[in-house]
């Protein structure tokens, strides 16, 4: 189809182009709602099942680094907000500046994720032959990042959890399983919009949008904003299980 | 006496007669609206044909009274047959009290039943008639379906969880049993049999072991019953070796030595099957340790002795070939 | 343009979508819906002949008791891959891809869908997709059923699972982009004058797909993303050994997998829908009526999935209340029914090949649709789940219904799409020899579910052999049935009669454009201002204004 400025053929007027877009992304965005329902359905399932389990898998989290995380993505709404405010108004030097903070926020973001990530590796956390859930409170010498009455504590939790629950491991698996399908598929969401914020910045930086037509970072503001509210779902589900501390 | 096209299968339990009714049931009314809807297409095809070719229909766009008529009387029809459904199957999910009960553990590719006094069997369920027997379903490894077509039932044997079924037999005779819910290769053969018995002989069998048999032919009919011949075909395409030839001559292992097949390699094969494994073969076997007795395993080792004269496939045979025995 | 005025010898037109461009860039690069029409057609035939050549093996291994040709885990690759192909590579994308992706913005007068780039995403996203299940197929096949049921597929099974797993879901990926673009191109792309009711009910028909498509997909997605993850990585949400409950992947999948055969229904209802009032020339009966009950289909299709597993242990209350609501979906197929044999009456009905199609879809989908409802009710489906019934029963639905749905379909639009005509006769006999070959088939294996023959088996006990005979007879006809239509009608695509813009004629706008259309559709955006398959205030179809049989219009003066 050929395109007119920025009509494409196939639309009549930019309304129209504009309409079909964000109808579009709402769709698509429902889709996502029952892509991440699916995951959430087997969390609940197993989490109502093995709460013993599922608790001591969210003790040991870290609640810095995940409280830390969501204000950072948080922060990264704001910032996206204000860049679809500036495109609204025509101020384009600041879409530009305001793309570039969210693309930084969500480094940040990565940044911490891998942190996380690469503990529990350590830790041994991933699912697996290899995982223990006393890993940490049976080789203290392993995990220098762990502080002592850290360890005490979670000495404790994980007695009075075994106590609950024998087969304490295998289900614990089943936590660390919720906690990297859920937390993997929102970062590879993450990196996805990462991508896009780059691309959106590319066309700011040329000057693409103007107050009449703004359509993409209109909808990649959806996106965007759609990503950090699976966050914020994910965070008390997965870190703040039971944390009356 | 089995008719050339059989309809519906023997019924030999209590659940098999309302579920046959409850079928033709469905079944005229099936017929009944695939004629009628035929019918009237057939006429109206025939009726309404076009007769020049720039001909065209009436102007007729719907009716409402028809709408609401055709949507009605079938939603009718429908519930009456969901409710008899429900009551078949509410009764079939809720098992009386006064049952006889037997555990059923599925596994990749046999099913291991026991008795109330302890007596196991492998593919194979001896039941008194008349009596409310219940299942226990329990799998070792993947889902399995234990299904009696002439009972007509059938339930999912679920690993992680059990499940029970019931029925009363109400016919003195042998029937098939079927896995129906798909479990891997062998599934096809992950069968037996269901021999309904008078109490009497019932309770006879429960207590004694079949009369007096060679130890060969006894450990032959073991060799099916246990289902040993799922996987050791003879002429060496099973999951397992062939035994053909085996007793007696060496055998290539998986970690290259060989070893000569003698009666203690036999029972600790059976036993621990996991101890020694033939070269090019997955240790797949399940043990039979506690399964057989020690007179079965003698049986069996019979048998497989007897297998000696067999000839030996050329591929597929435990055998090690000659040019490893210079070794 | 009456018939007599058409010149003697009709060409086809100087410019249209086929030679506006050539080479392969201009295939593949294309963002003209009609031309990825053509890929998909392409594609989904290739899978359609790849499952039917398993299923030809599956028939023929089945002569004898004891298993004709295949070693047992030979026959489970063959039936697994079979449903795979079919299911997610042919009859999914069939009609939506091919047909609809074609004629949508055709009917409603739209230059294209909303999101070209996108739809040809889609296409490249199946054929992603389609290479990793093929792999997978060629690298040790696949044995778990199409079904995928965990612990078998996560743990026990030793065949290439993971590549066909990825493949399935990413496959998934094109199906949500198909549908998400059909939604929004059916809000928002309609021509004027094209209201919501005065949509062919094609169009309706894949509005209620796209609705099934867009939320169900997803959730087959992160099922199978899991059980893919469970395989390779060691998670756990399935695996009995770890606690988890492999009763759950049953409940993700078929709350997509039941829907998808909505997926598969619907479109062919749309076709059937288009068919019956083209060639009785009569308006659809109970227009509104039947598209409510397209969209009642896909909303209560949401609501029966776990009607697959009442044998699984399930709680008898959840077993009631699921039956119950099969009964319930039920209820809309048999209004459609009534409502296409309703449309017959006081019509000029012809029998052309489409028609043929049409009245063979009745047939078979009448018995596929009332067979569910044995299957549906819980006292017998005790009794004839997971057997030959039920095997019988969804390919009375999904090849008895889908694909006639789908030839008929093609048949129909074949000289919209390429401007020619096929032959008529050969296509007339090949669908005859269909529906023969399809009945022989598939009719003996409700009668062989009924004695107890459960499926998936490799060998059998020998009281079922009579029946399996005569369903490898069956098939073989069938192998027939599907060659001829694909042989002619590539032929006709190149050599055919030149068609005309409008050949049978029919209402729609699809044909108020040349054959074979230009790339923009339409020289001018039209403007609707007549009821669908209204053909007595249509001049333009050179028509006579009054019905035959003698029956006047009730106001055919307006």
């Amino acid at each position: 189809m050929h395109r007119t400025g920025e009509l494409y053929g196939q639309f009549k007027t930019l309304e129209q182009q504009k309409e079909t877009a964000t109808l579009g992304m709402w769709i698509f965005l429902i889709t996502e709602v029952m892509f991440f329902g699916g995951i959430m359905l087997a969390y609940a399932l197993n989490r109502h099942f093995y709460y013993p389990a599922f608790a001591a898998g969210s003790n040991t989290l870290s609640l810095k680094l995940g409280g830390f995380n969501t204000v950072v993505l948080l922060a990264s709404s704001f910032t996206m907000a204000l860049a679809v405010w500036s495109s609204q108004v025509g101020k384009k030097t600041l879409i530009s500046i305001f793309l570039l903070l969210t693309i930084l926020l969500g480094f940040v973001f990565f940044g911490v994720k891998y942190v996380e990530y690469s503990q529990k590796f350590h830790h041994h956390l991933v699912p697996g032959k290899k995982f223990d859930i006393f890993y940490c409170v049976n080789n203290p010498a392993s995990c220098p990042d762990v502080a002592a009455d850290e360890l005490m504590e979670e000495s404790n939790l994980l007695d009075e959890a075994k106590a609950a629950d024998p087969d304490l491991n295998a289900h614990a698996q089943l936590y660390y399983s919720a906690y990297f399908g859920m937390t993997g598929l929102h970062a590879l969401h993450m990196v996805i919009g990462a991508g896009l914020l780059f691309w959106l910045l590319k066309g700011s930086l040329a000057g693409r949008f103007t107050p009449q037509w703004n359509t993409p970072v209109d909808i990649v503001g959806l996106y965007w904003h759609f990503v950090d509210i699976v966050w914020i779902y994910l965070f008390p589900l997965l870190y703040l299980i039971d944390r009356h501390k | 006496m089995q008719s050339p096209l059989p309809f519906f299968p023997e019924q030999a339990s209590n659940f098999a007669g309302n579920v046959d009714a409850l079928f033709s049931y469905i079944l005229v009314t099936a017929i009944f609206f695939t004629v009628l809807v035929t019918l009237l297409a057939v006429f109206a095809a025939f009726r309404y044909r076009r007769k020049n070719a720039s001909d065209i229909g009436a102007e007729i766009h719907g009716n409402t009274a028809l709408e609401i008529g055709w949507t009605l009387i079938p939603l009718i029809l429908a519930l009456g047959m969901f409710a008899w459904g429900a009551v078949i199957y509410v009764n079939y999910r809720t098992a009386p009290k006064d049952t006889l009960d037997i555990y059923v553990i599925g596994k990749q590719w046999m099913w291991k039943l026991q008795q109330p006094n302890g007596r196991k069997e492998i593919n194979e369920l001896h039941i008194p008639v008349n009596r409310n027997i219940k299942l226990i379903l329990g799998s070792e490894d993947v889902i399995h379906d234990f299904y009696v077509p002439a009972f007509r039932v059938k339930m999912d044997v679920v690993p992680g969880r059990y499940n029970t079924m019931w029925f009363r037999p109400t016919k003195v005779g042998k029937y098939h049993f079927f896995c129906s819910q798909y479990c891997g290769t062998n599934h096809a053969l992950m069968g037996g049999w269901v021999t309904v018995m008078d109490p009497a002989e019932y309770a006879a069998w429960l207590s004694g072991e079949s009369g007096d048999v060679s130890p060969v032919s006894a450990g032959e009919k073991l060799f099916t019953q246990l289902a040993c011949t799922t996987c050791h075909v003879p002429n060496g395409t099973g999951r397992g070796p062939s035994l053909n030839g085996v007793y007696g001559a060496k055998v290539l292992l998986a970690d290259g030595s060989t070893v000569t097949a003698d009666e203690g390699y036999i029972r600790e094969s059976i036993l621990q099957p996991k101890a020694k494994i033939v070269a090019g073969y997955q240790p797949v076997m399940p043990t039979f340790q506690g399964l057989v007795t020690e007179e079965q395993i003698l049986n069996l080792t019979a048998y497989i002795k007897s297998l000696q004269t067999q000839p030996v496939p050329a591929k597929g045979a435990g055998v090690a070939p000659a040019t490893s025995g210079k070794k | 343009m009456s018939a007599t005025a058409a010149a003697p010898v009709k060409t086809l037109p100087e410019h249209h979508y086929l030679n506006a461009t050539y080479g392969i860039r201009s295939w593949l690069l294309t963002v003209d819906h009609k031309r990825i029409a053509l890929l998909y057609l392409v594609s989904v035939t290739f899978f359609f002949f790849i499952g039917g050549f398993f299923a030809m093996l599956i028939r023929l291994h089945l002569l004898t008791p004891s298993g004709y040709l295949l070693s047992a885990d030979t026959y489970n690759r063959m039936f697994t891959m079979h449903g795979v192909a079919m299911i997610f590579f042919f009859l999914i994308p069939s009609i939506p891809a091919v047909l609809g992706n074609f004629f949508i913005p055709l009917m409603i007068g739209a230059k294209d869908l909303a999101f070209p780039k996108i739809n040809l995403l889609s296409w490249y996203v199946y054929v992603v997709g389609a290479a990793f299940t093929l792999y997978s197929m060629v690298s040790g096949g696949l044995d778990t059923g199409w079904t995928f049921y965990t612990p078998l597929s996560t743990i026990y099974s030793n065949s290439a699972v993971a590549p066909a797993v990825v493949g399935v879901f990413i496959t998934g990926f094109s199906s949500i982009l198909t549908g998400l673009n059909f939604l929004v191109t059916i809000h928002t792309m309609r021509a004027p004058g094209m209201t919501w009711f005065r949509l062919p009910m094609f169009v309706w028909a894949h509005y209620a797909t796209s609705i099934v498509m867009i939320l169900g997909t997803p959730v087959i997605a992160i099922t199978l993303a899991l059980a893919g993850m469970e395989r390779l990585f060691g998670l756990g949400f399935f695996n009995p050994a770890m606690g988890g409950d492999p009763i759950l992947f049953q409940h993700l999948f078929w709350f997509y997998s039941h829907p998808a055969v909505y997926i598969m229904i619907l479109p062919a209802m749309g076709v059937i829908s288009e068919l019956i009032p083209t060639f009785a020339r009569k308006q659809l009966f109970g227009y509104h009526f039947v598209a409510a009950a397209s969209l009642a289909i896909a909303v209560i299709g949401f609501l029966v999935w776990t009607h697959h597993m009442f044998l699984t242990g399930q709680s008898t209350y959840a077993a009631l209340a699921f039956s119950f609501l099969t009964f319930l979906v039920a209820i809309p197929s048999a209004v459609k029914t009534f409502n296409w044999v309703a449309t017959l009456y006081g019509g000029s009905i012809s029998f052309d090949t489409p028609m043929l199609y049409a009245f063979g879809f009745l047939g078979l989908f009448l018995i596929g649709g009332l067979t569910g409802l044995f299957l549906g009710c819980l006292g017998t489906d005790i009794h004839i789940h997971d057997t030959y019934f039920v095997v019988a029963h969804f390919h009375y639905i999904m090849v008895g219904g889908a694909i006639m749905g789908y030839l008929g379909g093609l048949h129909f639009w074949w000289p919209k799409m390429t401007g020619r005509m096929y032959p008529e006769w050969l296509a007339r006999i090949a669908a005859l020899i269909l529906f023969v070959g399809f009945n022989l088939t598939f009719f003996p294996q409700f009668l062989l579910g009924y004695l107890g023959m459960p499926r998936r088996y490799h060998v059998y006990p020998p009281e079922f052999q009579v029946y399996n005979v005569m369903s490898t007879a069956g098939a073989s006809i069938l192998a027939i049935g599907y060659l001829l239509p694909m042989i002619y009608l590539t032929w006709a695509a190149f050599f055919g009669k030149v068609a005309g813009d409008n050949p049978w004629p029919a209402t729609g706008l699809e044909w108020k454009t040349q054959s074979p259309p230009l790339t923009e559709n339409f020289e001018v955006t039209p403007i609707v201002t007549w009821e669908p398959y209204d053909f007595h205030n249509r001049p333009d179809l050179g028509l006579d204004a009054v019905a035959s049989n003698g029956v006047a219009p009730a106001h055919g003066d307006d």
